[in-house]
C-alpha cells in the first residue's frame, strides 16, 4: 500500500482534464456535511427562538414552543453525530502545517485575493482549520452544556447552580458557533468556485491551482504515477 | 349581577354564600415573562403576604393536605425511608413540602426540631419569570402573586435555574411547570390560601403584607421575650422582599432551616445570561450576517484567473500527456 499522501486524501483525484476538474469531497461526505449544515441551521433558529423573546416568533417554525422544546436536543444530538463523522473524515488534513504560519502572518494578502504572496498550501488553509477547530470545539462544549440543560433527560440529576453555569456556556458557544458559521458561508461564497466542492464534490484546476496548490500537485502526482493500486 | 370579593384581610373567615367576581384579574398584571414593556395597571392592589411562623408549627402537614386537596393535585404514594418529609421533595403534585431538620443548638447544646414549610416565596423580583423564554407563562400580579400561566408553558426548565429558592418542578406528564400559587384563585375571590385556612395552630396566617409584618413583629416581640433573642423575621431584599414571609426563631441563621437561603438574590449568573450575553449576542449575530451580506453583495470576490486555469492545465495534463485518467479526453 502506498503511503498515506501527506496533503490529500487517498480518494481526491483529477476527475477530468477538458477542463481540469479535481474530486475533493465523495457523495458520503458531502451528503454528511448537507445534514450537519441543516441541523445546525435548525438548531439556530429554534434556539434563537428560545434566546430572546423578540425572536420566540420562530417557534412558530416548528409548530409552537412545546414542540421547539423538545425539538432543538433531538436535533442536537443528531448534529453531534453527524459532526463526528465529519471531524473523523477530516481532522488529519486540517492539522497545522509550517506554511500556516506564514499565511496568517499575510492575513493582509489573503484578505486583497493576493494569492500570489501567499505560500503554496494543502487541501485546507489555516482560515478553513479555524472554522473546523472552532466547530469541534463548540460542538463539544454545546453538547456537554445541552445535555445539561436538557429538562426531559436530565432534570433530576442536575443541580441548579450546575445548570445555571451550563446554560450561560451554552448561550455564548452558540453565539459564537453563529459567528463561525457566518465566517464559513462567508469565505464559501467570497472564494468563487467553492460551493461546487460541496455540491458537485469537484472544484475546478485552477480553483485548485490557486487556493490549494501542494494538495493539486500531490493529487496530480499521484494520478499520473499509472495504473492504479 | 354577581357582588365583587374584597380582597381577603384573612385566611380565617368562611366564604360568602352568594358567588362573588375574582377582585382581581389580567388588567392587575405588572410582570409578564418574556414580554417587555407591560403596561402599568390602572389601579395598585393592596400587597398580599403569607406568613409562616415556624415556632408555631407542628409539623402536621395539614397544609399539604389542603394543598394538595384544593389543587386537585394527585402525588403518588411514596416510600418510608426514615425521615419524615413526605414526599421527599417538592414535586409537579406537591406545591408545598414540610421540611424537618434536626439541629443541635450550638449555645445551649440542646437538639432542635426544627420545621419549615417550603414553597413558592412569592419574589418582588421573580428569578423564574425572568429566565422564562415563553411569553406570558409566568406572571405577577401587583398583589405581589407570581402566577405560573400554564397554557403558555414550553416546559423547559428555565424557571427551576432562575429561581433562587430551587422550587419549580417540571411535570413529566405534560411537560409544563408547577409551583404554589399563594391560591391566586382563592384569593381573587376573597378567600386566604388553603394551606393558612388548614392551619390547626395559625403558624400559617394571610393578609396584606403590611398586616403580616405587624403580626410578625408582635410574635417576634413574645419569641425574644422566651429567650429566642435572635428571633427575626425573613423578607429576603436580595430579591425585593417575598409575599411569604417565615419568622425564625433563628433569623441570624436561616441554613439551619432546611438550607434556607441565607441572602437570595437572583444568581448573577442568570442575570447575566439573560442580559449583557444575550445583548451582546445577539449584536454580534446580526452585525456579523449583515456585514458579511453587505460585503458579500457589493465585492467583487477572489476569482480564479486564466493563468490559475492554465497554470493547472500544465501540471495536470503536461508531463504526461499520454495520460487518459477520466477518459474524458
Amino acid at each position: 500500500m502506498a503511503p498515506r499522501p501527506y496533503y490529500s486524501e487517498r480518494g481526491d483525484r483529477i476527475d477530468g482534464l477538458a477542463p481540469v476538474t479535481v474530486s475533493r469531497y465523495r457523495g458520503f461526505t458531502r451528503a454528511n456535511h448537507w445534514v450537519t449544515a441543516l441541523a445546525l441551521i435548525v438548531l439556530a433558529l429554534s434556539g434563537l427562538a428560545l434566546f430572546d423573546p423578540a425572536l420566540y416568533f420562530l417557534t412558530g417554525l416548528f409548530g409552537g414552543g412545546q414542540t421547539t422544546r423538545w425539538l432543538h436536543p433531538i436535533v442536537g444530538v443528531v448534529l453531534f453525530f453527524s459532526f463526528l463523522l465529519m471531524f473523523v473524515q477530516l481532522w488529519r488534513l486540517n492539522m497545522p502545517r509550517p506554511e500556516d504560519t506564514t499565511w496568517v502572518t499575510k492575513f493582509g494578502d489573503v484578505v486583497k485575493g493576493n494569492e500570489d504572496a501567499l505560500p503554496e498550501l494543502g487541501k485546507y488553509n489555516p482560515g478553513q482549520k479555524f472554522v473546523f477547530w472552532a466547530m469541534t470545539g463548540l460542538i463539544v462544549v454545546l453538547i456537554v452544556t445541552g445535555v445539561l440543560i436538557w429538562q426531559q433527560v436530565v432534570g433530576h440529576w442536575v443541580s441548579v447552580p450546575v445548570r445555571r453555569v451550563a446554560v450561560l456556556v451554552h448561550a455564548i458557544s452558540a453565539v459564537l458557533i453563529l459567528l463561525v458559521f457566518i465566517l464559513h458561508v462567508y469565505a464559501a461564497i467570497w472564494t468563487r468556485g467553492t460551493l461546487r466542492a460541496m455540491t458537485r464534490g469537484t472544484v475546478t484546476g485552477g480553483w485548485a491551482w490557486r487556493h490549494h496548490r501542494k494538495w493539486l500537485r500531490e493529487v496530480a502526482s499521484r494520478d499520473n504515477k499509472g495504473p492504479a493500486e | 349581577m354577581k357582588d365583587i370579593a374584597t380582597a381577603p384581610t384573612t385566611a380565617v373567615s368562611n366564604p360568602p354564600v352568594q358567588p362573588t367576581e375574582a377582585y382581581f384579574d389580567a388588567r392587575d398584571v405588572v410582570r409578564i415573562s418574556a414580554t417587555r414593556d407591560v403596561p402599568r395597571p390602572e389601579r395598585q392592589l393592596e400587597p398580599v403576604a403569607k406568613l409562616i411562623d415556624v415556632s408555631k408549627c407542628i409539623g402536621c402537614k395539614a397544609c399539604q393536605s389542603a394543598c394538595v386537596e384544593w389543587n386537585d393535585t394527585h402525588p403518588e404514594i411514596g416510600e418510608n425511608v426514615g425521615v419524615y418529609e413526605n414526599p421527599h421533595d417538592l414535586t409537579p403534585d406537591m406545591f408545598t413540602l414540610m421540611r424537618f431538620s434536626e439541629w443541635e443548638n450550638p449555645a445551649t447544646n440542646e437538639l432542635e426540631w426544627l420545621i419549615r414549610k417550603d414553597g413558592c416565596m412569592h419574589c418582588e423580583d421573580p428569578g423564574c419569570l425572568k429566565a422564562c423564554p415563553a411569553p406570558g407563562a409566568i406572571v405577577q400580579y401587583s398583589n405581589g402573586i407570581v402566577d405560573f400561566i400554564h397554557e403558555n408553558c414550553i416546559g423547559c426548565g428555565y424557571c427551576v435555574t432562575g429561581c433562587p429558592f430551587d422550587i419549580p418542578r417540571i411535570s413529566e406528564v405534560n411537560h409544563k411547570s408547577y409551583k404554589c400559587t399563594l391560591c391566586s384563585d382563592r384569593v381573587a375571590v376573597g378567600q386566604g390560601p388553603a394551606c393558612a385556612k388548614a392551619c390547626p395552630t395559625q403558624a400559617i396566617v394571610f393578609g396584606t403584607k403590611e398586616d403580616m409584618k405587624v403580626h410578625a413583629a408582635e410574635r417576634i416581640e413574645d419569641l425574644k421575650s422566651r429567650g429566642y433573642e435572635n428571633a427575626g423575621l425573613y423578607d429576603p431584599q436580595g430579591v425585593g422582599g417575598t409575599h411569604v414571609i417565615y419568622v425564625l426563631h433563628h433569623a441570624d441563621k436561616p441554613g439551619v432551616y432546611a438550607d434556607l437561603e441565607e441572602n437570595p438574590r437572583i444568581s448573577p449568573i442568570v442575570e447575566g445570561w439573560k442580559g449583557v450575553t444575550k445583548t451582546a449576542g445577539l449584536a454580534a449575530i446580526g452585525l456579523a450576517a449583515l456585514g458579511a451580506t453587505l460585503h458579500g453583495l457589493f465585492s467583487r470576490g477572489n476569482e480564479v484567473d486564466d493563468h490559475d486555469t492554465q497554470a493547472a492545465d500544465v501540471l495536470v495534463k503536461g508531463r504526461d500527456p499520454d495520460d487518459t485518467h477520466g477518459g474524458q479526453v
